[in-house]
């Protein structure tokens, strides 16, 4: 599908980040027209664009907007920016390239659920990106698009860049209100949600960098252009991280429902070193491990669920015939080990017990019986769980048991990893 | 004691917030800045600028990992070895920056020049795998050529918050005995799960 991008039509063009070169680009003309719309109708037009949140759930944006409680204020919008899910980067790429372009999604989506004062949660790490959003709010502030009375148009908007700390649950929107009100990053039980109960305790929507990115568009073109696009359950694009084993790894916009092949082989290059694709995994370190014969699904929310995995945030890691599915699968649940936050049992506990269990396999100790083990630990976590993060750090692990046992075996048969390390030429 | 420019910052952006509270992170960013680290010392005084109680201001600061709770060396250097860069060599990288550095994961330079570390969090970076982020600056694509290049600018660099960076750094003494880390080990617990 050949179609042309939205969000990075422009990112060609040099210096992007500066305002005066945004606004060239036809840049907060959507905001300028949003401005002269009333807020219902701007949820409506979102809510018949067909937009669904790009963080990883992809729940429809105007609906959650629309889930507000009417006559309630303070109203605050929160834009979460702390991207750190383990093969994803395009909200980094979204940031540093077209800053004004993230913020004047946030401001649209501020006016439309009348909130004035917004958040930008940015991961600590990401200290190139949050000069990049700094200066630019900076700009917009200048130049009259945020403050008291924006253009005159009698609406008074604030944003304040807020910089996290390094840990990723508080990506999920719980955990990042709870940061953002200073406390240490733990989730909070929903219900009741962020829309009705959330930053101090007020109504708030949480939107992800891509989600808002989209909003400038969707407003100057209207929700039948872009609904157009795409699939009949995902509207639009999207930015597809890819990495691993391709020649070209990066960021692409692509319209929803392109074939997964056409992302791997054409986008990304198809795999390096003329080897064989082994596995590859959508959505990022949470999503279930897909085969070569899914190549042909499409890069669709729907789609990628039917074949047994999730979209999620949007990354693609791609595995060639030399890789270590086991070795794979511990980092990942190390990753987890690490990131979970401690508050309830089966995550904290079970994701120490799969990470040790996972290092008996590549240093050589595992037993047969571990390969249930693991499967067991991991059943107990799934569901009993406080928070997404726990069930999400069995799929990957469960679903490479599924498909690649005996790669398992063969590192109790082997005492050892059978796999060569990578060679040197990988990195030199 | 904390300069009048930082002590200033915290007090404007508790202004700034609905609840001073949320001031928390960038008064400790604030002081990471300044002084390179986090001390006990440093948490009661923004305690008593934001006028909360220095428990909440430790219990908080705990949780997240960047907060630095003792010196480290003039550049920081972090290489990730999660599974996405593991595919294109983040070990082989992790193992030539041990070799190039002379010291284990989570170790400084004897010079003072560089603390490194290897980290399972996912730095961003994976499309420019192996990589690394050096004072929180990405480097990407790196070959050993590239790494043994930015150890040598480095080398003689100022820290970050000399150029007037938002950064950290003091130069210090090598922090000695160490217990070693390595790879996908090498992952530094900090604070996550202890309660205060
Ligand atoms: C463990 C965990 C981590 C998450 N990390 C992120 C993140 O880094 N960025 C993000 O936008 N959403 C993340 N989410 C999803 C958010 O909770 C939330 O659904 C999203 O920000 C809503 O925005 P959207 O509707 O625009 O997608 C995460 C969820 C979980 C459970
Ligand atoms: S599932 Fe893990 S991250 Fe989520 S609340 Fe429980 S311990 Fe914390
Ligand atoms: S996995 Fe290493 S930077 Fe993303």
């Amino acid at each position: 599908m050949g179609l042309k991008p939205i969000l990075t039509k422009d990112f060609g063009v040099e210096n992007l980040a500066q305002l005066s070169v945004y606004e060239h680009t036809g840049g907060y003309t959507g905001f300028k027209k949003a401005l002269g719309m009333q807020p219902d109708a701007l949820v409506d037009l979102v809510k018949a664009s067909g937009l669904r949140g790009r963080g990883g759930a992809g729940f429809p944006t105007g609906n959650k907007w629309s889930f507000l409680p009417k006559g309630m204020y303070p109203r605050y919008l929160v834009c979460n920016a702390d991207e750190s899910e383990p093969g994803c980067f395009k909200d980094r790429y979204l940031i540093e390239t077209s800053p004004h372009q993230v913020l004047e999604g946030v401001m649209i989506a501020a006016y439309a659920i009348g909130s004035n004062l917004a958040f930008i949660y940015i991961r600590g790490e990401y200290l190139p990106q949050y000069e990049a959003l700094e200066g630019a709010i900076d700009e917009a502030r200048k130049a009259g698009y945020l403050g008291k009375n924006v253009l005159g148009k009698g609406y008074d908007l604030d944003v304040i860049l807020h910089r996290g700390a390094g840990a990723y649950i508080c990506g999920e929107e719980t955990a990042l209100l709870t940061s953002l009100e200073g406390y240490r990053g733990e989730p909070r039980l929903k219900p009741p949600f962020p829309a009705i109960k959330g930053l101090y305790g007020k109504p708030t929507v949480v939107n992800n960098v891509e989600t808002v990115s989209n909003l400038p568009h969707i407003i100057l073109n209207g929700a039948e252009w872009f609904s157009a696009m795409g699939t009949p359950t995902g509207k639009g694009t999207r930015v597809w991280c890819i990495s691993g084993h391709v020649n070209k790894p990066g960021n692409y916009e692509l319209e929803n429902g392109t074939p997964i092949r056409e992302l791997i082989e054409v986008h990304g290059g198809g795999v390096w070193k003329n080897r064989k694709l082994k596995a590859f995994q959508p959505g990022g370190a949470s999503m279930m491990v897909l085969l070569p014969e899914h190549l042909d699904v499409a890069l669709d929310f729907d789609a990628i669920a039917k074949a047994g995995s999730m979209a999620g945030a949007g990354a693609m890691v791609v595995m060639d015939e030399t890789t270590c599915m086991v070795d794979a699968a511990r980092r990942y649940v190390k990753f987890f080990q690490h990131e979970s936050c401690g508050k309830c049992t089966p995550c904290r506990e079970g994701t120490f017990w799969m990470a040790n269990i996972f290092d008996t396999f590549e240093g050589g100790t595992a037993k047969g019986t571990d390969i249930d083990l693991l499967l067991d630990v991991g059943y107990n976590i799934d569901g009993r769980s406080f928070c997404p993060l726990g069930d999400a750090s069995t799929w990957f692990p469960r679903s490479v048991i599924k498909y690649f046992r005996d790669e398992f075996e063969q590192h109790v048969a082997e005492k050892g990893c059978p796999f060569k390390k990578v060679p040197e030429e990988a990195v030199a | 004691m904390l300069s009048k420019e930082t002590a200033d910052r915290i007090r404007e952006s508790a202004a700034r917030y609905p609840s001073k509270q949320s001031a928390i992170l960038p008064a400790l960013w604030a002081v990471q800045h300044e002084q390179g680290y986090v001390t006990q010392e440093a948490m009661g005084e923004i305690a008593q600028h934001l006028g909360l109680p220095a428990s909440l201001i430790e219990a908080t600061s705990s949780f997240y990992s960047m907060f630095l709770t003792r010196p480290e060396g003039r550049h920081e250097v972090v290489i990730c070895v999660n599974a996405p860069c593991m595919l294109r060599g983040a070990d082989e990288m992790t193992a030539h920056i041990e070799r190039r550095l002379g010291v284990r994961d989570g170790q400084t330079t004897p010079d003072g020049a560089i603390t490194w570390h290897s980290t399972i969090e996912c730095l961003g970076g994976c499309g420019g795998a192996p990589m690394m982020q050096v004072d929180h600056r990405f480097e990407e694509d790196l070959t050993y050529e590239k790494v043994d290049a930015i150890f040598e600018r480095l080398r003689s660099a100022p820290a970050p918050h000399e150029m007037g960076q938002p950064h950290k750094a003091l130069a210090v003494p090598p922090v000695k005995g160490e217990k070693a880390r390595s790879g996908a080990e090498g992952a530094r617990p900090r604070g996550r799960k202890t309660q205060q």
